[in-house]
């Protein structure tokens, strides 16, 4: 991986509204052909970042390259290596499902196959559909198509599945999967800490515009296996902390004389890892 | 960039990106498709000016009334410059100011700006389907005027190439005003809201709906610095006899300063329209 040049690299990164930091010293790197997961609560930062990433918004200090260029110059060459799914749409409502994706495929010096497209997100049934009569899952997925058509290099997904129900989820990830098979690197935010588990290479989790963690969903999910609570009720209720679980259950099971009244041993989900990262007070 | 050239599709990456002019033409079917299947929006933008020609007609028409001195003009011709002025108004300005607008709020221009297609070629797009419009605007209106209201058009060659000129020049300065003007509104919720206003007090004072002559000096004078009194001034001397100066406040057609006006509001309204574009909402950072 160290031999390939990353296709995104972000130092020191600050944007700021007013006296809002909303990006506040910010570090990323994402290598080529990985899934790159950004995960983090509202107003944490993620789309101020991946919209200085795309060339929409300028930043106020840092260094962001994007495929080798800086987004906030570059040209007509480098939008044709990038693909951008946005939050929401509901543009170009009268065009049909093909007019659109056969429009969009126009502004590309190489394009995918259309009906391949079409196929690859499931719309070959709505090709013919009006994009106003497409669901909220159907039209994200087009919005998938958009990004993809041209071939990119690199694909952003700024929270792809919002409002999805699970099944769809599943086959949307299945698509995303399949596109890193095609060498396509793909950064992706969301706040689904199952989706950034499912299909992410590597996590970053943003809390207040920096990166507070940053690991493959493996390791930072070892974080939660470290400690464990342990749990029982013998009148008071008693609670611990604790890396060595079993000895500590052992150690109770001796001191009852058999069953541990009340008996539970917890462990940290990733998402209790995530929410505890971002500091969020209520569940 | 050695180091990507290992992915399967880079090779054809040196594939030229496609011309502006291309693009801008494929623009321009996406927006003129996209208007013909909007099909209140289509019944408007082309019964509006033959409607209102109906009714003014009729209303002011009545009992054979004319305008002006003896033999005097059909009103249905009087009012027809007015009209096709109002139509080129309606079809680029108004057009434009709220569907930029709104396109703003939906997410087209935000999505279109990540691709690379060349901003231009949007707005030639733009331009391109209000010609469109205009133009079957403009034979549907002419043909309704001939045929069910009595109006003779003109036959002299000078008359339809004045008629062309004013055309073009008003529907490209109401092209990129309509741009310009699409800053304005916070949102495409009120664009109508905003623009609407507008355009119906400039038709009032610019004698679309009233002869221009009997409207007080000083309305004159604040219409004259507004685009619609020149191109419906023009468009009378398309469509009205040369006698009909003698009803004419400057007592002159005004060709010279029609089309300096007009070629003036284009220029700024271009400069003013690249200045103040913005390809994503107000309230989006």
């Amino acid at each position: 991986m160290t031999t390939t040049a990353p296709a995104v690299l972000v130092q020191d990164l600050h944007k700021h509204y007013g006296a809002k930091r909303a990006v506040d010293g910010l570090d990323l790197r994402v290598e080529t052909g990985e899934i790159f997961a950004v995960l983090g609560p509202n107003g944490a930062g993620k789309t101020t970042t991946v919209e200085i990433l795309e060339g929409y918004r300028k930043r106020d200090r840092g260094s962001v390259s994007v495929l080798g260029e800086d987004p906030q110059h570059a040209g007509r060459a480098w939008r044709s290596r990038i693909g951008v799914v946005l939050q929401s749409a509901d543009d170009h409502a009268e065009l049909t499902v093909r007019e659109m994706v056969a429009h969009f495929a126009r502004f590309y010096p190489s394009t995918r196959d259309l009906d391949e497209v079409i196929a690859a997100v499931g719309l070959t049934e709505k090709a013919g559909a009006r994009t106003r009569q497409l669901s909220g899952g159907q039209r994200r997925r087009l919005d998938v198509a958009l990004g993809i058509v041209g071939r990119p290099e690199l694909l952003f997904l700024d929270e792809p599945t919002t409002g999805f129900d699970p099944e769809a989820r599943r086959s949307f990830w299945d698509l995303i999967a399949s596109l890193r098979e095609d060498g396509t690197t793909v950064l992706l935010t969301t706040h689904y800490m199952d989706e950034a588990e499912h299909l992410a290479d590597r996590i970053a989790v943003i809390r207040d515009g920096q990166v507070v963690a940053l690991d493959t969903p493996a390791a930072i999910g070892a974080r939660a296996q470290q400690h464990a609570t342990v749990r029982w009720h013998d009148g008071t209720r008693h609670e611990e902390r604790t890396a060595t679980p079993t000895a500590l259950v052992a150690d109770l099971a001796a001191r009852f004389g058999g069953e541990v009244p009340g008996l539970e041993v917890y462990r940290p989900t990733l998402e209790d890892v995530y929410l505890g990262l971002v500091g969020e007070a209520t569940r | 960039m050695t180091t990507t050239a290992t992915q399967p599709f880079v090779a054809s990456r040196r594939a030229a990106l496609p011309g502006t002019l291309s693009l801008g033409l494929e623009r321009t079917r996406a927006e003129v498709v996209t208007f013909f299947r909007e099909r209140d929006a289509v019944v408007f933008v082309f019964a509006y000016p033959i409607l209102m020609l109906a009714i003014f007609a009729t209303v002011f028409g009545q009992d054979g009334t004319t305008v002006g001195p003896d033999p005097g003009i059909p009103f249905a011709q009087y009012f027809l410059p007015g009209m096709v002025a109002t139509g080129v108004m309606l079809s680029s300005f108004q057009n434009l100011a709220v569907s930029i607008a709104v396109e703003r709020d939906d997410g087209t221009l935000k999505r279109l700006r990540a691709t690379p297609m060349p901003p231009a070629a949007f707005f030639l797009g733009k331009i391109g389907s209000v010609l469109v419009t205009c133009v079957i605007q403009m034979g549907l209106l002419l043909t309704a005027a001939a045929l069910m209201f009595g109006v003779s058009l003109p036959t002299e060659p000078a008359r339809w190439w004045t008629f062309t000129w004013v055309f073009l020049l008003g529907t490209a300065s109401g092209a990129v005003l309509g741009v310009a003007f699409s800053s304005v509104p916070r949102s495409g919720r009120s664009a109508s809201a905003v623009v609407i206003p507008i355009v119906l007090v400039l038709q009032f004072i610019s004698g679309v709906f009233f002869q221009f002559n009997e409207l007080p000096s000083w309305m004159q004078s604040v219409a004259s610095v507004f685009p619609l009194k020149w191109l419906a001034q023009g468009m009378r001397s398309v469509f009205l006899p040369d006698w009909a100066l003698q009803i004419e406040p400057s007592g002159s057609w005004q060709h010279g300063a029609t089309a300096a006006i007009l070629a003036a509001y284009l220029v700024i309204g271009l400069l003013v329209g690249v200045k103040t574009f913005r390809w994503r909402r107000r309230d989006d950072g």
